[in-house]
């Protein structure tokens, strides 16, 4: 059977999600320059994404086979968005660039 | 497990191979949701970076105080859902229940808020094709960018009225007793769906509510 997590983690992730979401509100008051405040506000929510993968979906505690599923699917949307763009970035295709 | 229990598949060894089994199943059921929402947030990015100022212009228009408050309470529905796949696991059936109940309460908050924002956009004219009268700078790709934000929230809205269901159905089968120590697998492939959505929330948030 799967591992029991005890819940003080969970109650820990939770406070961590949440000083992460006041964190990134924070953040975007600031209105830093456009790429700058892009890159912290999606490293936020990746590292929170991060979190729920790992503890609430007990990933940390699951079998490799899983990791390899969960890998894949990162590995996948990340071609997606990397094919994606670097084909818009250099074409120009779209307008407005 | 020297008995057989009744939960056991007859195609399965054990229950914990049949927990693989079924764990993996949803595994590979929201790597397909993760490409289903992952085309939408290629589609955002591809335009984002295209009409930058226009997205920013429309990302103006949206509650950010509502935004957060949203994400706060879709992660405490996230944590609720954890602690009834641990009630469960430990075979609290009365805890089990009152955890579902409160995670759907957490959802139904958040898709009341959510709907008094649709609201207020309809009230406010910004909702393309159904009442758009904005006047502001950069038009269409205001309408744009409301056309991703309708979207993508309202595909994710769906997601939870679907897992609102599941958990209803979740609720009903503890309260008979239905899990046990030896066997909580449906309440902790429910709960990966249940974090899969509050997941894509963490994207949409920053991403729809805090470039403005």
């Amino acid at each position: 059977m799967a591992d029991v997590v005890a819940p003080r983690i969970y109650y820990r992730v939770f406070a961590i999600l949440l000083a992460c979401t006041a964190l990134t509100w924070w953040v975007s008051r600031l209105h830093l320059n456009s790429p700058l405040g892009v890159i912290v506000a999606l490293t936020i929510a990746l590292g929170k994404a991060l979190l729920v993968v790992l503890f609430f979906m007990h990933v940390r505690y699951s079998s490799r086979l899983t990791w390899v599923l969960v890998g894949a699917g990162v590995l996948w949307v990340g071609h997606l968005l990397l094919l994606t763009m670097s084909d818009y970035l250099t074409r120009g295709t779209v307008p407005g660039w | 497990m020297a008995e057989q229990h009744t939960a056991l598949a007859h195609q399965f060894d054990d229950l914990a191979q049949q927990h693989e089994a079924s764990s993996l199943g949803m595994w590979a059921f929201l790597l397909t949701e993760i490409m289903f929402f992952g085309g939408l947030f290629a589609g955002y990015t591809v335009y984002r970076t295209a009409y930058a100022a226009g997205f920013v212009a429309g990302s103006q228009h949206l509650d950010i105080l509502l935004g957060t408050l949203n994400t706060a309470v879709l992660i405490s529905s996230s944590l609720t859902m954890a602690l009834s796949v641990h009630a469960a696991q430990v075979g609290h059936r009365q805890l089990l229940t009152r955890c579902l109940l409160l995670t759907m309460l957490l959802g139904l908050v958040f898709l009341s808020i959510k709907g008094y924002e649709y609201w207020h956009k309809y009230h406010e004219g910004l909702v393309p094709g159904v009442r758009f009268n904005y006047t502001g700078p950069y038009p269409s790709q205001v309408q744009l960018f409301l056309i991703f934000y309708f979207v993508m929230t309202g595909l994710h809205a769906l997601h939870m009225v679907i897992g609102l269901g599941l958990l209803a159905l979740l609720a009903v089968l503890a309260w008979r007793g239905w899990f046990s120590a030896a066997y909580s697998t449906p309440v902790e492939i429910i709960g990966l769906y249940w974090h899969f959505v509050d997941i894509v929330w963490i994207f949409l948030y920053p991403l729809l509510y805090l470039l403005g």
